[in-house]
């Protein structure tokens, strides 16, 4: 089990860092904006919400539960909802980075940090950008689909793209870069559940800049993320060396 | 000898693609927990992250 070992901790280590580096962007760029948007969701005017005869009835128990009626236990605003956001970050820094290296050793692993902001770009493009333009990233109090339904199209779209990525980078075949193309515009074409209506307090101008400061984050976290695992993955014997990859790109 | 090589090699081989398919997995797990689990207090827990990550929230 050395190549499993080898992968955790390697993955442990890249994931740490750029868990540590996302939570930090996020704590000066994403999560005011999310405060600020709950003050409109509590104020959101929901009772004062009237429908003119004729226009489609949404559901308002929806929109109720979207405006955060979270039931049972939540940590408390202030250091330990911010403990737990960077938890979140590390922990999952860490999952991100686990797909990321065993994708790559797939391949021959990541040759250097260079070679890993390439990886990076791709979960990148993956992971935010591509379900971004089907789900833009939401702030609370902002209506939404079925979460189930957003979910499944969301994973959908991760696994499609990432194929599709896959294929146009590392397959050689004609048909596999054409197989490619039409994974990654395939989620698209499907489309993303949106919800009946997009009404809601929530300011336009809030939302594009928490849309923009998600989306630049994410990148940030993804760079960091693979070049960090280009660059410790010589300290560790991963079992195959990553000049497989290089001779076969070229 | 030889032929005991390219077995061993072959095995080994086989245990890579079995240990980084593990390992893919944890990471799929760990990130469906973080990201995706409906469970209220893992939601609560994570909620900033989730929407700072543009996860389906709510």
């Amino acid at each position: 089990m050395t190549t499993f070992r080898n992968a955790v901790f390697l993955a442990a280590l890249a994931g740490l860092v750029a868990g540590l580096v996302l939570a930090l962007l996020q704590t000066f760029t994403t999560v005011p904006l999310i405060l600020q948007a709950e003050t409109f969701e509590s104020a959101a005017p929901v009772a004062d919400h009237h429908h003119e005869p004729g226009t489609p009835a949404h559901d308002h128990v929806v929109l109720t539960e979207d405006a955060h009626s979270h039931d049972g236990w939540m940590p408390a605003d202030g250091f330990e909802r911010f403990a737990f956001t960077l938890g979140a970050n590390v922990v999952s820094g860490i999952g991100f980075a686990l797909l990321l290296v065993t994708l790559s050793e797939a391949s021959g692993g990541i040759a250097s940090w260079r070679q890993g902001l390439l990886w990076g770009l791709g979960g990148f493009a993956a992971f935010t950008l591509a379900p971004g333009l089907g789900l833009p990233p939401e702030l609370p109090g902002m209506p939404a689909a079925d979460l189930l339904a957003r979910q499944v199209w969301w994973l959908g779209t991760v696994a499609a793209t990432g194929a599709g990525l896959w294929l146009l980078a590392l397959a050689r075949s004609p048909l596999a870069s054409l197989a490619g193309v039409a994974l990654l515009v395939a989620p698209h074409v499907v489309g993303a559940p949106q919800p009946v209506s997009h009404e809601t307090a929530v300011p336009a101008g809030l939302h594009h800049d928490f849309v923009v400061a998600v989306t630049v984050t994410n990148l940030l976290f993804w760079l960091v993320l693979g070049a960090a695992a280009g660059a410790l993955r010589p300290r560790f014997d991963m079992g195959v060396a990553p000049a497989a990859l290089e001779g076969r790109a070229a | 000898m030889t032929t005991t090589t390219v077995a061993h090699t072959s095995t080994s081989s086989t245990g890579r693609r079995v240990q980084l398919g593990l390992a893919a997995l944890l990471g799929f797990f760990i990130v469906g927990f973080t990201g995706l689990s409906q469970v209220e207090a893992v939601h609560n827990a994570a909620h900033d992250y989730r929407h700072s990550l543009g996860f389906p929230c709510h």
